[in-house]
């Protein structure tokens, strides 16, 4: 029941429980259960809205952040990482294998906040050697949803 | 000028439902649940072997019977969820959707006046091709109270000395009926006491909630005498590729590739290079098109209950099958009402044959906010019935 709850609830968390238990065909208490037992193991972490904000009037400026680092000993990348995300406009921060070791992605509201973060904050930690700053210009599909357009139902009305 | 026309198509009727249709297609914001396909589109990476195929110029005929990948794809694929082996090269043939293969099996198998058992309520082509085959159909009203199952009793007292097949649509559209594996072993007892044949429609097989589908040509003494037919379109949303096949003895499937090839010479090329792709990676696309169809399943079947609409239980396809009878109007007076107070399309029974009078065809190829939306106004439309009739 837990995979097909997260899978249900990681496309729409705003489901009522008495839904939910319809349709996987489960009492209401036992899924109510399950979920309070995933949010207290952590494995719910939290419930977030997707937004285009292209679509309003709020600006803001997304980027994704290449960064290499020298990895300390004892600590690994952990400590680094730490002190990164710690950093409230940073909105995520992965150890990535391949050519650089780390993936910052931030929100600013605008170009130059980002760059500040990027020459003043993160660059002038010890342990990073290098970073590579992308900018997004566009998302056209963000959380396994497309923004880009709405999509029509194209099927015929009525079909035996 | 004499008639250009046959009398065979004259005697053909067109659906019974014409009128019901036009008024729907007029209607722009209606809202339907009245579709027989899926609303998922074709998974990307089944499409992408289809643009893949055009890109390497695969745009030219396949052999007759269908591309020796797919057939061997399409005999494993059997193997592998029915337990039934069929020897790609010989006993199976690529067809133009399952419909056709309805249309060439019927054509080979039947002679002027064999009589062609077909349990109502059912899809609409079986009455028609087999009148196009020179058979006469001989109609079986399956029962509610039988959750719309065949049973025995009614096969038996359909038969004739003339009987020469049996049609099996399992699950059913559109009732959602299925057969288990008690059901046809005592169909499959009669059907080899009397020397008939069987065309099973399986092309919803991918589509059953709890418990897993069972041919009829699974059965012991049962694969000789069995045209299994099957496609893409439901299990994989495919429709518009327009991709079937049937599966059966070489000795009828031999002449139904003859017919194919001179009436449509291959399926689609590109259908078939995608549907390969289907078949080796398509699996876990079809789980997940099935758990999501029967969470809406579960959905509806609770609100029929909540709304006091007896419906049974449907075990396959993506139809609800709810009765109406208590509100006596014909399904057709009720889907026409219906859609025009509260605009939303609903099939009526009817126009699956005549016993499916006093039920309608509930379609839950819908997302389940779509699925919301409709069913809120139909339990509206319910309640409102109810107090003008009091």
């Amino acid at each position: 029941m837990r995979e097909q709850i997260l899978r249900i609830i990681e496309k729409d968390s705003r489901i009522n429980i008495a839904e939910l238990a319809v349709i996987l065909g489960a009492a209401e208490i036992d899924v109510a259960n399950e979920i309070a037992a995933m949010e207290a193991e952590g494995v719910i972490c939290g419930y977030h809205t997707l937004i285009d904000w292209e679509k309003t009037s709020i600006e803001k400026v997304s980027a994704l952040i290449e960064v290499r680092v020298t990895p300390q000993r004892g600590q690994g990348f952990d400590n680094i990482a730490e002190r990164i995300y710690k950093y409230p406009e940073v909105n995520s921060v992965y150890l990535i294998s391949g050519g650089y070791d780390l993936l910052v992605t931030l929100e600013g509201k605008s170009l130059k906040e980002v760059s500040n973060f990027v020459s003043d904050k993160l660059s002038t930690l010890d342990t990073v050697l290098s970073t590579a700053t992308h900018f997004i210009l566009k998302k056209y599909k963000d959380h396994g949803t497309v923004l880009a357009c709405k999509e029509k139902d194209e099927r015929l009305k009525l079909t035996l | 000028m004499r008639s250009p026309l046959s009398d065979k198509i004259i005697e053909v009727k067109p659906s019974g439902i014409r009128k019901f249709f036009d008024i729907v297609s007029e209607m722009e914001d209606a809202i339907s649940l009245g579709v027989g396909e899926p609303d998922f589109d074709t998974p990307w990476h089944i499409r992408d072997e289809g643009i893949y195929s055009l890109e390497k110029g695969k745009t030219f005929y396949t052999s007759n019977a269908g591309l020796k990948e797919l057939k061997i794809e399409i005999s494993n694929y059997i193997e592998r969820r029915q337990n039934i082996r069929y020897d790609f090269n010989k006993e199976v043939l690529v067809t133009v959707g399952g419909s056709e293969a309805i249309d060439v099996a019927l054509r080979c198998m039947l002679n002027p006046g064999e009589e062609v058992i077909i349990p109502e309520p059912c899809y609409v082509s079986y009455v028609p091709c087999t009148k196009m085959a020179d058979g006469v159909p001989v109609i079986i009203n399956l029962k509610n109270e039988n959750r719309f199952r065949l049973t025995p009793e009614e096969l038996e007292a359909a038969i004739t000395d003339k009987t020469k097949v049996l049609i099996l649509a399992f699950p059913n559209n559109p009732t959602g009926a299925i057969m288990e594996k008690e059901d046809l072993e005592k169909i499959a007892e009669i059907v080899i006491k009397h020397d008939i044949f069987v065309i099973s429609d399986e092309i919803y097989s991918e589509l059953t909630y709890g418990s897993e589908h069972i041919s009829i040509a699974a059965l012991p003494g049962m694969k000789e005498r069995t045209i299994m037919i099957n496609g893409f379109s439901k299990a994989y949303a495919m429709t518009g590729w327009r991709l079937g096949y049937a599966c059966g003895p070489e000795e009828i499937i031999s002449q139904m590739v003859k017919l194919h090839q001179f009436a449509i010479m291959c399926a689609p090329t590109t259908s078939q290079y995608a549907a390969v792709e289907a078949l080796k990676n398509g699996d876990s696309d079809v789980e997940e098109m099935r758990e999501a169809y029967n969470q809406r399943r579960r959905y509806l079947i609770h609100a029929f209950e909540e709304m006091g609409l007896p419906c049974f239980e449907p075990g396959g396809a993506f139809y609800v099958f709810p009765c109406i009878k208590e509100f006596g109007m014909t399904s057709e007076e009720f889907a026409i009402r219906f859609l025009e107070e509260e605009k939303v399309a609903v099939v009526p029974g009817t126009a699956f044959g005549d016993c499916g009078e006093g039920f309608l065809r509930i379609s839950y190829a819908y997302s389940l906010d779509n699925l919301k939306v409709a069913i809120g106004r139909l339990s509206d439309f319910v309640k409102r019935l109810r107090e003008q009739g009091k």
